[in-house]
């Protein structure tokens, strides 16, 4: 943001022009470092939107962060009753005033106690006002509001001439001055203060919109310097006035390439399993009931349990409700809770405006700093507002949240499942879109989990089963399979058939495995006996082979016996050999 | 009128009229405004009055008590209520409304 101003004032050969800092938290960064110095400024706005807060607080920052003693013309209200008003806020403007930081005069106007009989001018006024300022050698003042003396005085020509001299006056003092003025009817105020002071002009507006009232201050003019040309909103609170100067923000912030876990192992598996990526945003759109918030829950405990702070909005619970509900799934944000790690903020979306949401965010995120932020949901920030405003209200959030490197988690509620549009159309925003889903089927809802995009990582693009038990959220496969799309208990029939199915197939096969097996054993005893009457066989066969030989060898002998009986007798060998064959051939 | 200004009394009696003029250095307006006051003072208040002339450019924190913003103020502390009159003084019969001396019905010239 301050890198053009500075380019700029190389640029240009004169010197810019001079900045008083108000110290009002955002307005000096729309204002591109303050007020201009030792000229005056017109504040403006209708009763009650904060004109008055808005100059106190430029004089009690000057007077206490800037060493500015300043000095505090009241036309309207005693000095007492502004310090009490501003009491509330931290400004102790007694004390300022003892300390010789601050004066405060309440210049009072009765018009019934004067009279007028010829010429006059405000040289009281002046006195007065100088007295004031050279008692502490004030740097800054306010007049709120110079208009009330147009109440006091019926000379009209002489005020406006007095007027104009008076901010020439103050001009030449060199004091920075800031001149509040009240919202007349088509005028920027009711007695054209705005003639006289024209080097900056800042609106303060306080609009109802559905009921809701949104504080927004615009910078109409600022001569010799550039300004933030947006309605910026802005909040009063235990700090002042907050302007947030959300539409300036770019797209420059740091990618990280650390990867953190989503609290739930079976998501983090999807996510190309290490998680989301650090400072990224994501969201978790879902119908009524899928399962968002607890989604968002176990992103703040993984990131408690890092040791990171977090930060939790919710827009429909109450933090007690909410911990109570979170426990039922195994979470215990309590824990975190006590130990100052997580800070649980609810609020109606209808409380305030959206804008005053935003603010309050911010401010919020600034004490805090966190590393995890939630916002459950955003869809009912939309509420009766236009969608346009929680798209800029969202980007501004993601966009602000990257810039201080929080990872940031969304819930959106969608009326309709299956749709992959938001209500607000705020895919292209988020980095990672989770989409949580319900769906009915045989009696019963079941939930789905799946990832519609994540940038810059190998995402699974298979739909989960989202379970949420006792022990927190667990992701299991869906049935995907001949039956189709399975969930819950038709998975778990459809798995349980199939494991009777597979059971069955088991003992079909090994019934079929042991009759074979039988079988295979009668063939193997088949085989031994068929082998043993083999080998029988195969002895008988050689015995006959034996019988003829022998048969054969005794009738050679026999022959040759004969032979030699009839020649010589042989007697012994020629009986035993008779015997043997004689018992054979038996 | 006198330098030094803080106090010029024109009667030491006790005043039954204690006025007290305001102005800023001495410009024509205010020693305008000092003539027709003294004038006007001993045509109707002879010997009741008193007439106190305070600069506020010499002291300028006197301002914020009577809640002076023009110049020049005539403030009259005595009687009680204080009334204030502010201008030149140069319509005679309104100063006198504006002081009391005279009811605002019974005007000479309207």
């Amino acid at each position: 943001m301050t890198t053009p101003a500075r380019t700029r004032k190389k640029e240009s050969s004169q010197p810019e022009l001079a900045k008083c800092a108000t110290g009002i938290a955002g307005f000096d960064e729309i204002a591109f470092g303050g007020v201009p110095r030792g000229r005056p400024t017109l504040v403006c706005g209708s009763a009650g939107c904060g004109k008055t807060l808005f100059g106190l607080e430029f004089l009690v920052r000057g007077a206490r962060d800037y060493g500015e003693p300043g000095v505090c013309i009241s036309f309207e209200e005693p000095g007492p009753d502004l310090a009490a008003n501003v009491r509330s806020l931290g400004f102790d403007l007694a004390m300022l005033e003892k300390d010789r930081k601050l004066v405060i005069d309440y210049i009072q106007i009765e018009k019934d106690q004067i009279a007028e009989t010829g010429e006059y001018d405000l040289e009281g006024l002046f006195v007065r006002i100088g007295h004031a300022i050279d008692s502490v050698k004030a740097k800054r003042i306010l007049l709120d509001t110079p208009e009330a003396l147009f109440a006091g005085l019926s000379d009209q020509g002489v005020l406006r001439s007095e007027l104009r001299r008076l901010f020439i006056w103050l001009k030449n003092k060199g004091v920075t001055a800031i001149i509040t003025g009240e919202q007349g009817d088509g005028k920027l105020t009711r007695h054209g203060l705005e003639e006289y002071i024209s080097d900056c002009v800042v609106l303060l507006d306080q609009r109802v919109d559905h009921s809701v009232v949104t504080r927004r201050l615009r910078i109409m003019k600022y001569r010799g310097s550039r300004h933030g040309t947006n309605e910026y909103p802005f909040l009063i609170d235990e700090q002042g006035i907050s302007v947030l100067p959300v539409t300036s923000v770019g797209l420059a912030h740091a990618a990280f390439e650390e990867r953190i876990s989503s609290g739930i192992p079976g998501l983090d598996e999807m996510l190309s399993g290490k998680g989301y990526f650090r400072g990224s945003s994501i969201l978790v759109s879902g119908t009524a009931g899928s399962g968002k918030t607890s989604v968002a829950a176990s992103f703040l405990v993984s990131a408690c349990e890092r040791g990171e702070p977090a930060l939790y909005f919710t827009f429909e619970e109450s933090p007690e409700q909410l911990l109570r509900n979170i426990r039922s799934i195994g979470l215990n944000l309590d824990r975190w809770r006590k130990q100052g790690l997580l800070f649980v903020r609810a609020a109606r979306p209808s409380a305030f405006g959206l804008e005053m949401h935003l603010v309050q965010m911010h401010q919020l995120i600034r004490e805090l700093n966190p590393r995890a932020v939630v916002l459950d949901p955003i869809s009912s920030l939309l509420g009766d507002a236009a969608q346009h405003d929680v798209k800029t209200m969202v980007l501004r959030m993601v966009d602000h949240l990257k810039h201080t490197g929080a990872t940031a988690l969304f819930t959106t509620l969608m009326d309709s499942p299956g749709l992959e549009t938001t209500d607000i159309n705020l895919s292209s925003l988020v980095d990672t879109w989770i989409q949580l889903k319900n769906i009915e089927t045989d009696g019963e809802r079941n939930r789905l989990v799946q990832i519609l995009k994540s940038r810059g990582m190998a995402h699974s693009n298979q739909v989960r089963e989202f379970n949420l038990s006792d022990n927190g959220i667990e992701l299991n496969p869906v049935y995907l399979g001949s039956a189709g799309v399975l969930t819950g208990s038709a998975r778990i029939q459809q798995e349980a058939r199939e494991r009777q199915q597979e059971a069955a197939r088991k003992q079909e096969l090994q019934r079929r495995q042991s009759v074979l097996q039988r079988a295979l054993r009668t063939l193997d005893t088949q085989i031994h006996a068929l082998r043993a009457e083999r080998e029988a066989q195969e002895r008988e066969l050689a015995a006959i082979g034996t019988e003829e030989t022998t048969y054969r060898a005794a009738l050679n002998e026999e022959r040759q016996t004969l032979s030699v009986s009839r020649h010589r007798p042989t007697e012994t060998k020629q009986n035993g050999t008779a015997n043997k064959s004689g018992s054979k051939r038996i | 009128m006198k330098n030094g200004t803080v106090k010029v009394k024109i009667s030491k009696k006790e005043a039954a009229y204690d006025l007290r003029l305001y102005v800023a250095g001495q410009t024509p307006r205010s020693l305008h405004a000092f003539a027709n006051l003294k004038r006007i003072c001993e045509e109707h208040l002879a010997g009741r009055y008193r007439i106190e002339i305070i600069d506020l450019l010499e002291n300028p924190q006197l301002a914020k008590g009577d809640q002076i913003l023009a110049i020049p103020t005539l403030v009259r502390t005595i009687p009680k209520p204080a009334r204030k009159i502010i201008g030149d003084l140069s319509n005679t019969d309104r100063v006198l409304v504006g002081l009391d001396i005279r009811p605002a019905g019974s005007w000479d010239g309207q």
